[in-house]
């Protein structure tokens, strides 16, 4: 009966994907702007962050990439790879956990709208947000610190940002299968990327970190993001190259492993139900 | 095409084909069929956990526009029903059948037929309440305005409210409107007034009778035995994952042929042996309190009153009790709810 009750299609209003996705995406994002929490831990993190680093170490110059670089023209890029990380994976990790052990996923899931529109409607509002983040840091470090910012710079920073948010919004999925609870979803992220930050550059320069932990770094998927994102500000640190061809396949490699693992394990349903 | 099946619309403007119940007598025969039409069908129903057997082969019909009422003590197979009709979980075994379709293999068309309330709120923080609302509109092909599914459920004047302000009562009656913006045919109604202050619960029970007055079908678990005997057209009892009684409100568990318990408090000074003859024995009770039980109250009735009025006793307390819906479930599942499975 319900495969015959094709009447339903005609009269149907706002069902084609883009407009869904769309529809999803405007609430997801009306939420993410009421939430004290995302907006903070999103946001204000990166910009204190950003503010404080800049300002502590003001003149000064690092060795990043083979070359030497202002030091706004370091931490600009590396905070907002950071930012990504927080915006793409860590908050949506968060809110994913927290809507699942809520109920609210079930509840949606009961909806006709097709899962991979909730899916989208969250990655999108995280790779909005961390727009929104990195053009905020770029537009501290140009106004308040004297960055260098060209249009080709901040058009590929787009682009890898979009790319790097995908990436972690899979992490995100991947993730939210292990984590049992919202509360615990918080501490559980911040030990583990905390140290892939320290190792990644992401507060101490590239040149204070010896070459074995580089290393590590290289092949975990933030370092490749700050890499990526210091090349489009500054090629110099890329052999001339404005694009890292190399770290944003890795960075996509993480996110396809993450797709893989979420397509798997992840869950509609709260952990505690029966 | 298919025509739109009787009472799935409801619309603000006018009364919706088939909206109003058929009254009995002026139902043409094409009403009866439908009404004979089983909405949810399910044959030799098994679920298993492991080597817990949670359900244990249940049978139940449910026709169109009827109301439901699926009781039975915690770990009876309840939710485990309930969340493989609505195609949240995969049977074990057995046949079933919502809406024509298997569950386990529902789409999305079917899920725009569908209305489910869980049984706990899942509160969209950070949206209003009509946000929410609207939100959920958007994911059905044909919804109501989202004005009049907060009118459904009395929420006009929260609508500009945060979900996550709302009270427990009102965050239940969120869910109803969530459940009810698709205009779906078939709504699941998971234990919908546990935690209301008794009116709320009253307010809750106009609103799902008023479901049935739309002519749609409600499936409905509750422990709530009044709320059950007052909404439910059928009424049907699991325990230990197996059904031990179902029938009407008035008819379930034998409930219809139970003995009538007269009982009474003996005046000061009288024994059991000062009462007239009566049909029955006598039981004595606690401080002079004595009960007649009799299939048939009337004569019992009269010679006690007889017996009162011409000796000048108030017997102020005499009552004539039948069995309890909340009385025939507790003799019905008494077994089961100890150790009951978690």
């Amino acid at each position: 009966m319900s495969v015959s009750r094709a009447g339903v299609v005609p009269a149907a209003r706002k069902t084609g994907t883009a407009s869904l996705v769309a529809h999803q995406t405007r609430y997801d994002l009306r939420a993410f702007r009421r939430n004290t929490r995302a907006r903070i831990f999103t946001l204000a993190v990166p910009v204190v962050l950003l503010l404080i680093l800049v300002a502590l170490f003001r003149t000064g110059t690092v060795r990043a990439g083979g070359v030497t670089v202002k030091i706004v023209a370091y931490y600009v890029p590396h905070i907002a790879a950071m930012a990504i990380v927080g915006a793409g994976m860590i908050n949506l990790l968060i809110t994913l956990v927290a809507k699942r052990e809520s109920g609210s996923l079930k509840r949606r899931r009961a909806t006709p709208v097709p899962s991979w529109v909730l899916i989208a409607g969250d990655a999108t509002t995280s790779i909005v947000s961390s727009l929104v983040i990195v053009l905020v840091l770029v537009a501290i470090g140009s106004l308040g610190f004297g960055l260098t910012v060209t249009g080709a710079a901040v058009g590929l920073a787009a682009v890898v940002t979009v790319v790097g948010a995908a990436a972690f919004c899979c992490l995100a999925y991947a993730l939210s299968g292990v984590v049992g609870s919202a509360e615990s979803a918080g501490p559980i992220v911040q030990l583990s990327t905390l140290p892939v930050y320290f190792i990644s550059g992401i507060y101490v320069p590239d040149n204070e970190l010896p070459h074995w932990l580089l290393d590590i770094a290289n092949v975990l998927p933030v370092r490749p993001l700050a890499v990526a994102l210091q090349a489009a500000f500054v090629p110099a640190t890329n052999g001339g190259q404005r694009f890292a061809l190399v770290p944003v396949l890795i960075v996509l490699a993480w996110g396809a492993a993450g797709l893989i693992i979420a397509v798997r394990t992840f869950s509609w349903v709260p952990r505690r139900s029966p | 095409m298919m025509p739109e099946p009787a009472g799935s619309v409801i619309r603000p403007d006018g009364e919706a084909p088939g909206a109003a119940r058929p009254e009995p007598g002026e139902s043409g025969a094409g009403r009866a069929a439908t009404r004979q039409e089983h909405v949810i069908s399910v044959r030799g129903l098994r679920m298993s956990y492991g080597h817990y057997e949670a359900v244990r082969g249940i049978d139940l019909d449910v026709g169109r526009g009827e109301i439901f009422a699926f009781l039975g003590p915690n770990g009876a197979g309840k939710t485990s029903t309930v969340e493989i009709l609505e195609g949240f979980r995969t049977r074990t075994g057995g046949e079933v059948r919502v809406l024509g379709t298997d569950p386990a293999h529902a789409d999305g068309a079917w899920r725009g037929r569908v209305g489910v309330v869980l049984q706990e709120s899942a509160p969209e923080a950070w949206l209003t309440v009509r946000e929410c609302v609207s939100m959920y509109a958007g994911y059905y092909p044909r919804p109501l305005p989202v004005g009049r599914a907060l009118e459904l459920v009395g929420l006009t004047d929260k609508a500009g409210g945060r979900c996550d302000r709302l009270s427990g009562g009102q965050l239940r009656r969120l869910d109803m409107a969530l459940a009810l913006v698709g205009d779906p045919e078939l709504i699941f109604l998971d234990e919908p007034t546990t935690g209301f202050d008794p009116s709320a619960r009253r307010a809750a029970w106009d609103v799902i009778a008023g479901l049935r007055e739309l002519g749609k079908t409600v499936f409905l678990t509750t422990h709530y035995m009044e709320e059950a005997e007052t909404l439910a057209d059928q009424i049907m009892i699991i325990a230990a994952g197996r059904i031990v009684a179902s029938g009407t409100p008035e008819t379930i568990g034998g409930r219809a042929t139970e003995a009538t318990t007269v009982s009474l408090t003996l005046p000061d000074g009288l024994t059991p042996a000062d009462l007239p003859a009566l049909p029955a024995p006598v039981t004595a009770g606690r401080n002079r309190m004595v009960e007649i039980v009799h299939h048939e109250p009337v004569p019992v009735l009269h010679a006690l009153t007889t017996w009162a009025l011409d000796n000048g006793y108030p017997l102020s307390d005499i009552t004539a009790h039948r069995p309890t819906l909340e009385e025939i479930y507790l003799r019905l599942t008494e077994d089961h709810r100890q150790g009951a499975a978690p």
